[in-house]
């Protein structure tokens, strides 16, 4: 015991002295960002529109990492451990995130859209999940991992980007695959001719089926009319606290029950009994009171998010950033509605894709003819696209509280995590642009606004989840076998 | 990943490098194949990994003996539950 003492001893000395560097390298971070927010406010007011995306992001970051905060370990952790840490601390960001946004729904505030739902939104998810899992993280995980000093993780940010990029565009052959009903249905919708929405898989797709699929909220589809009641008891009520409730009751009675009413018999306590279940039900939503901690403060900050992103539209008067652009002279980028990527919440995948984009277009490629860049987001320098400031200040905000922690250190990857980060990162970009967003935009901000494509997402993503752990076990199974060869168990 | 015999009742598993959800499958699938009251010495170095393979412990009922943390590397011992 007295080694043990002295190895924690040496450890926590080692410890301290790197909290130092880490320190001054987080006040670094922190003052560069500051700094650039002052110095482009002096420059033009407007810039100011850019810092409140970059200081949300901020706080997401930190938030992310302090809980560590991963949408893939919520439905991968359970299939393949059976710990349910992260879909607890998920539940309970989304009603923060939906009560906190309710109100700024209910007055007229919000800057949320809902998404066209179907079957599109389930496959999607899919895709998308499998690919989480064999990344080892989500969009919004491998951006603070990326923070945290983590090398594959930014192999994953960029395979994630640049699989959008091209597929957003992809056209040739791929227009084979397409159903003849969505090209004509993409071509009567008479785009700009710029766009020539017939060509390209992703345009026809959007075009020709998305667009005509129904858009709905809860509160819609419980008929409420008053914005309180639509927004607080259809939206949040029915459309996250129930179904949020009863998820947890199936993740309580599968993967936690069993070991909570163990540990209860080891205790010689009381193993059965409504009032014992209670119990271990608070018991699993406390588990992890930093995962929850996180998520409380992910979801307010992501509900002011929009309350301050509307109130910066209605201050300069615009309803998205491109005309601010445009008043600064810059028309470099913007979409052929003169918009740019501009969410008003949070978001991490389309930005991902547009800087990609830009660099291509740069390059040569003619990638504006399509609806992704050239209608809806453009492709702007990245140094003046909003999101883009956001997703960079939300792996800052991760590095500052990882310094700060001493859970800072560059990590390099292997011939096999390489392999993974691109297979399963393309695999995320792809679920991405078929979903229209990823874990954040397509399930956490949907499901928190109570629109119905969000659950639908989110169960696709379960099931590629599951998919993808099957796979892991094998795969896992496999090399442990190789090292056993050698002797005995 | 190393996984190894070191003696009698005390098996080695190294996953430095790894990062989720490899850590917690490799140390589940280790400790499956570990008799009861056995040791497990695990060292990874992907911090939130730690989160998962501690809850994972607390749920089967498997014992974090010792914590260790050096420059980001973590080493654990976890003694397997008595069957």
């Amino acid at each position: 015991m007295e080694a043990v003492a002295k190895m924690e001893g040496v450890a926590a000395s080692n410890q301290e002295g790197v909290a130092k560097s880490n320190q001054v390298w987080a006040y670094a971070i922190v003052g560069f960002l500051t700094l650039l927010t002052m110095a482009t406010y002096a420059v033009n007011e407007y810039y100011i529109y850019l810092a409140a995306y970059l200081w949300f992001g901020f706080v997401y970051g930190m938030c992310l990492q302090y809980g560590r905060f991963c949408f893939s370990s919520a439905f991968r952790d359970l299939f393949a451990v059976g710990v349910p840490r992260m879909a607890v601390g998920i539940m309970i960001a989304m009603v923060l995130f939906g009560s906190v946004s309710a109100f700024v729904t209910a007055t007229g505030n919000s800057t949320f859209h809902a998404a066209p739902y179907g079957i599109h939104s389930v496959i999607a998810g899919f895709i998308f999940g499998v690919g989480m899992v064999l990344t080892g993280g989500c969009a919004s995980g491998s951006l603070y991992k990326a923070g945290e000093g983590n090398a594959t993780a930014m192999l994953v940010i960029l395979s994630i980007s640049v699989s959008q990029a091209i597929f957003a565009s992809v056209g040739g052959w791929t227009n084979q695959l397409v159903p003849y009903a969505w090209h004509q249905s993409a071509v009567a919708k008479g785009l700009p001719a710029s766009i020539n929405a017939g060509d390209g898989w992703v345009d026809q797709y959007l075009a020709g089926h998305v667009w005509d699929q129904p858009v709905t909220r809860f509160s819609k589809v419980l008929g409420l009319s008053n914005p309180f009641a639509a927004s607080f008891v259809g939206d949040v009520l029915v459309g996250i606290v129930l179904p949020a409730a009863v998820l947890l009751i199936g993740v309580y009675l599968i993967w936690y029950r069993k070991g909570y009413m163990r540990r209860r018999a080891g205790e010689r306590l009381p193993t059965a009994g409504l009032g014992v279940n209670l119990t271990g039900y608070w018991s699993m939503i406390m588990a992890s009171k930093r995962t929850a901690i996180a998520g409380l403060a992910l979801g307010i900050a992501a509900g002011l998010h929009m309350y301050v992103m509307k109130g910066l539209m209605l201050k300069f008067g615009v309803s998205n950033f491109g005309q601010l652009m445009k008043e600064m002279g810059i028309t470099s980028g913007l979409s052929a509605k003169g918009t740019v990527f501009d969410p008003g919440y949070w978001y991490v995948t389309t930005q991902e894709a547009q800087w990609v984009g830009w660099v291509f277009n740069k390059l040569g490629a003619e990638n504006m003819d399509n609806i992704y860049f050239g209608l809806e987001n453009g492709l702007p320098n990245p140094l003046i696209n909003p999101a883009d400031w956001m997703s960079l200040a939300l792996i800052g905000g991760a590095a500052v509280m990882a310094l700060l922690s001493n859970e800072f250190k560059w990590k390099g990857t292997t011939r096999e995590l390489a392999m993974w980060a691109i297979v399963g990162g393309t695999l995320m970009g792809i679920g991405s642009r078929l979903g229209l967003g990823c874990n954040v935009g397509a399930f956490f901000v949907r499901v928190s606004q109570g629109d119905v494509s969000g659950w639908m997402f989110g169960g696709g993503m379960f099931v590629g989840a599951y998919v993808g752990v099957r796979f892991f076990n094998w795969w896992t199974e496999r090399k442990m076998a190789k090292e056993m060869a050698g002797f005995d168990l | 990943m190393k996984f190894e015999k070191k003696t009698e009742g005390l098996y080695a598993l190294d996953v430095c490098g790894y990062v989720c959800p490899h850590p917690q499958l490799y140390t589940k699938k280790a400790l499956e194949k570990m008799k009861g009251g056995e040791l497990l010495e695990l060292v990874f170095d992907n911090a939130s990994s730690g989160e998962s393979i501690s809850a994972m412990c607390e749920s089967i009922g498997n014992e974090v003996v010792e914590k260790n943390t050096n420059s980001g590397k973590y080493t654990w011992k976890i003694r397997k539950i008595a069957a």
